[in-house]
């Protein structure tokens, strides 16, 4: 998955909650500290709850702080959903595909 | 008001709420002996508070309104005001007890009845004598949450803010993930009284990446809401964290001084904060700067400058968290452990436990198939399934398995309330509670041992006076104790009482013509009389026992669970109650053996070894008896015992089986082998008892009777005596 290229990918599977959180925590500062770009695919999230929120923040301050690019792609609903929810789209900057749908589907009603 | 609950959350509220009641009762049970244990007080007290938060989360207004009482007393316990007597801790008893049938009508979706409400009257009543105790403290005891904290500065400003939506600021404790709750869970749950207008997650306190544990919950929220709500109702949403949690909850058009101090309070730098309620639409701009030089200003003549209690704070939550990481690694283990248990409904189990077993016998078609087409291959390969499937159901069966000691446990208050009701002195001792057992037969094995213990501190135990007449400790002792013994488990109920009356018990056997008179039985065999329908030896009938009606049915039910149960004696000393119970109820190991055309299975377990009958039987005892080894063996032909009239083969084979202390031979034509066993039941038609425990599918699709081994052996016992009888008189 790490090569000599600097961008790697990482798609979370399942759940991203806390009882997946610790073993995830790992897979993302790996994956940081051995790429200059980091991608996390989150399409296929089934569930994310309050820690799993959380992790993806301490993801994003992480690769902040190793001065390194963290993009999340690919919102899966839920993902998207608790996004919105919990107000940190801006934090996170990344494009919020299914957030983007939903809201433009509000204004044209 | 109940809100729509689905009923699914409802159901673990109610089975949390049991096991809340359970701890709580165990530690009442500890308080009565121990009063001044504050962990044990903060333990009911926790319990208590618990269930009233999460009754008022489901908008149980009942409960909340009676726990609170509760609750509220508890909490005067906790600080020392009012000390727990005998009678406060037997009136939480009661209390308890009644939260037990509070628990029972949200369960079956009843509001309570008539009766209930007047106890709970009569209950709150009670319980409000405690609270009207002289200390004042008046104030405080309505609501335990320190929603504001009383202003340090004496800050009397006229202002209010403009908006007009309520204003809640949380910040989580680190436990709270762990604990099984998820902050976003609240946020959702206010959506459904109300509208929450602005949401900021506080993200601020999650430490850098190498020093973040991703278990621990470091968020917190800002949050602008528009309700029709009060605040009881909002602060009841919080009730799950309120223990572990900062809460600030502000009203519509709250006077700026109270957002001056929730700045203030909150760890977060007060710029920093101040833009997030601008941000929530709960602060105008304006009104932060107001604020802001409100406090600058403050800064001078107050005596303790706010400067200086926010560093202060700043300073002392690193090492805060520090401790808090340093004991939460010593208690992650056990920590972990509970995180991973899940519910399961029962029913799911036994649906498994059933699929294994048809599984079990498609495995044996196929292996039987493999033999009788002699395909080398095909055997191989059936023989791996056979193992994997064995180990299938090895963990399926394990999974229905629990300690006993939750049962056990339960024994604490029922002997200590019927030491009460006899005023006897007894003391419950257990051993062996981590053994497990199959779930149904705990579930079934509660009702005969309440009724052994009960028979043992009613009739077993005496009362002090003679206790101390004997030379014995005044205190008595009741043991209940579990192990395993031979793919059985065994449970002891045991007493340091008097022991049985063996001449009395005879006596009545022979008055009552349970036996002849003149027979000569062994100790074991009069004392297990006892156990004969009709049969009391109480001088006087008790409250409790002595009616006559009792033993008989703890028989009952155990066999019922194909168990057995018999009883050991010494005179003066004490009495021990053995229960024998299969592990588990669903499926066995086999021994399959031929009698004819028909097939039997046996029990492995239970199987000593396997004779030939012409090398041991020189015939002694007429046909009944062999000397194996110089042991005398019953023996009987199972052809005999159920008719079958078929060619008597040349070597027949004895099976040698054991159960508890007996060993008895079945003679047999044909030894079969190993056979994993699905059990199933005989129904009505097989039930008299001609030593037939059920019946079981073998692969060929022939049916395979199950022999019931205790039940056979206590036939030839009886034949024993029988032959006997005629001797004697």
């Amino acid at each position: 998955m790490a090569n000599k290229t600097q961008r790697a990918c990482i798609a979370v599977k399942g759940e991203l909650t806390i009882y997946t959180v610790t073993e995830l925590k790992d897979k993302f500062l790996g994956g940081l500290l051995m790429n200059d770009e980091l991608e996390l695919d989150l399409s296929e999230v089934s569930e994310i709850d309050g820690a799993g929120l959380q992790l993806l923040v301490m993801a994003k301050q992480g690769a902040m702080a190793l001065e390194k690019t963290l993009f999340m792609i690919s919102h899966s609903p839920v993902v998207a959903e608790l996004i919105d929810l919990s107000g940190l789209s801006g934090f996170f900057g990344d494009p919020l595909l299914m957030a983007h749908q939903s809201k433009l589907e509000g204004e044209s009603s | 008001m109940s809100p729509d609950i689905p009923e699914e959350y409802l159901q673990t509220f109610v089975i949390e709420c049991r096991e809340l009641l359970e701890q709580m009762e165990d530690a009442l049970l500890i308080i009565e002996r121990d009063p001044e244990n504050p962990e044990i007080i903060n333990a009911i007290f926790r319990a208590a508070h618990t269930i009233k938060g999460t009754a008022g989360l489901f908008g149980i207004d009942y409960m909340v309104e009676f726990t609170h009482v509760a609750e509220s007393v508890l909490d005067r316990v906790r600080s020392r005001e009012v000390m727990i007597s005998s009678a406060l801790s037997a009136l939480f008893i009661e209390v308890h007890d009644h939260l037990g049938t509070l628990v029972n009508h949200v369960d079956e979706g009843t509001l309570p009845t008539e009766e209930v409400d007047a106890r709970s009257k009569r209950l709150i009543a009670q319980l409000k004598q405690y609270l009207d105790a002289p200390v004042t403290h008046e104030a405080e005891h309505s609501s335990d949450m320190p929603i504001v904290v009383k202003p340090k500065m004496n800050l009397v400003q006229g202002d209010v803010v403009k908006t007009d939506y309520w204003h809640i600021s949380l910040r989580f404790g680190l436990e709270v993930f762990r604990n099984g709750m998820d902050p976003f869970s609240f946020v959702r749950y206010l959506s459904s009284i109300g509208q929450v207008v602005q949401l900021v997650t506080i993200i601020d306190a999650i430490p850098p990446a190498d020093e973040m544990d991703p278990e621990s919950c470091y968020l917190g929220f800002e949050i602008s809401f528009d309700t029709d709500a009060d605040k009881l109702t909002i602060e009841n949403i919080f009730n799950f964290v309120r223990d572990d949690c900062s809460i600030y909850i502000l009203a519509p058009h709250s006077k700026v001084s109270e957002y001056e101090r929730l700045i203030q309070e909150l760890p977060e730098q007060e710029m920093r904060l101040g833009e997030i309620l601008v941000k929530c639409g709960s602060l105008t701009p304006t009104e932060l700067e107001r604020i802001l030089r409100l406090q600058a200003e403050q800064d001078d003549d107050s005596s303790q400058p706010i400067g200086e209690v926010l560093l202060e704070q700043q300073m002392v939550s690193p090492p805060v968290i520090e401790a808090a990481l340093e004991k939460q690694k010593h208690v992650k283990e056990t920590k972990k452990a509970e995180a991973n248990l899940i519910r399961v409904d029962a029913d799911k189990l036994d649906e498994l436990i059933n699929l294994v077993g048809e599984l079990i016998i498609a495995g044996a078609g196929i292996n039987l198939l493999a033999k009788r087409e002699k395909l080398a291959s095909l055997l191989q390969s059936t023989a791996t399934l056979s193992r994997l499937v064995e180990e299938v159901r090895d963990s399926a069966l394990a999974l229905r398995m629990v300690q006993i000691g939750g049962t056990f446990n339960r024994f604490q208050r029922v002997v200590r309330d019927v030491s009460k009701e006899l005023g006897k002195d007894v003391d419950l001792v257990i051993s062996g509670a981590e053994t497990e057992l199959d779930k149904t037969v705990v579930e079934k094995i509660g009702d005969p041992l309440t009724h052994l213990v009960r028979n043992s501190m009613d009739h077993g135990i005496e009362s002090a006076e003679l206790r101390i007449a004997r030379g014995k400790p005044v205190k008595g002792t009741l043991q209940l104790s579990a192990y395993h013994d031979a793919g059985n488990i065994v449970i002891e109920v045991s007493d340091d009482g008097g022991g049985l009356n063996k001449e009395k018990i005879l006596n009545k056997a022979i008055e009552r013509g349970l036996i002849a008179e003149g027979t000569n039985p062994t100790d074991k065999e009069i004392y297990n009389l006892i156990f004969e329908a009709g049969f009391s030896t109480a001088d006087a009938v008790s409250n409790l026992s002595g009616r006559g009606v009792g033993m008989d049915v703890v028989r009952r039910n155990i066999q019922a669970l194909r168990g057995t149960v018999d009883l050991d004696s010494v005179e003066g000393e004490g009495s021990t109650v053995r229960i024998r119970l299969p592990l588990t109820l669903a499926i066995i190991d086999g021994f399959m053996v031929g009698v004819g055309n028909a097939t039997y299975v046996m029990p492995l377990d239970i199987v000593v070894e396997c004779i030939e009958l012409k090398a041991w039987a020189s015939d002694e005892g007429d046909g009944q008896y062999i000397n194996l080894r110089g042991e005398v063996l019953p023996y009987r032909r199972l052809r005999d015992h159920f008719g079958i009239k078929s060619e008597t083969v040349q070597r027949e084979n004895v099976v040698v089986v054991r159960y508890g202390e007996h060993k008895a031979g079945l003679v047999v034509d044909k030894l079969m082998g190993e056979f994993q066993t699905v059990i199933k039941s005989p129904g009505k038609l097989f039930e008299s008892g001609k030593g037939i425990g059920g019946f079981t599918i073998l692969g060929s699709g022939e049916v395979a009777l199950i022999l019931d081994i205790p039940g056979l052996m206590g036939l030839v016992e009886h034949e024993k005596i029988d032959v006997r009888k005629p001797v004697s008189t």
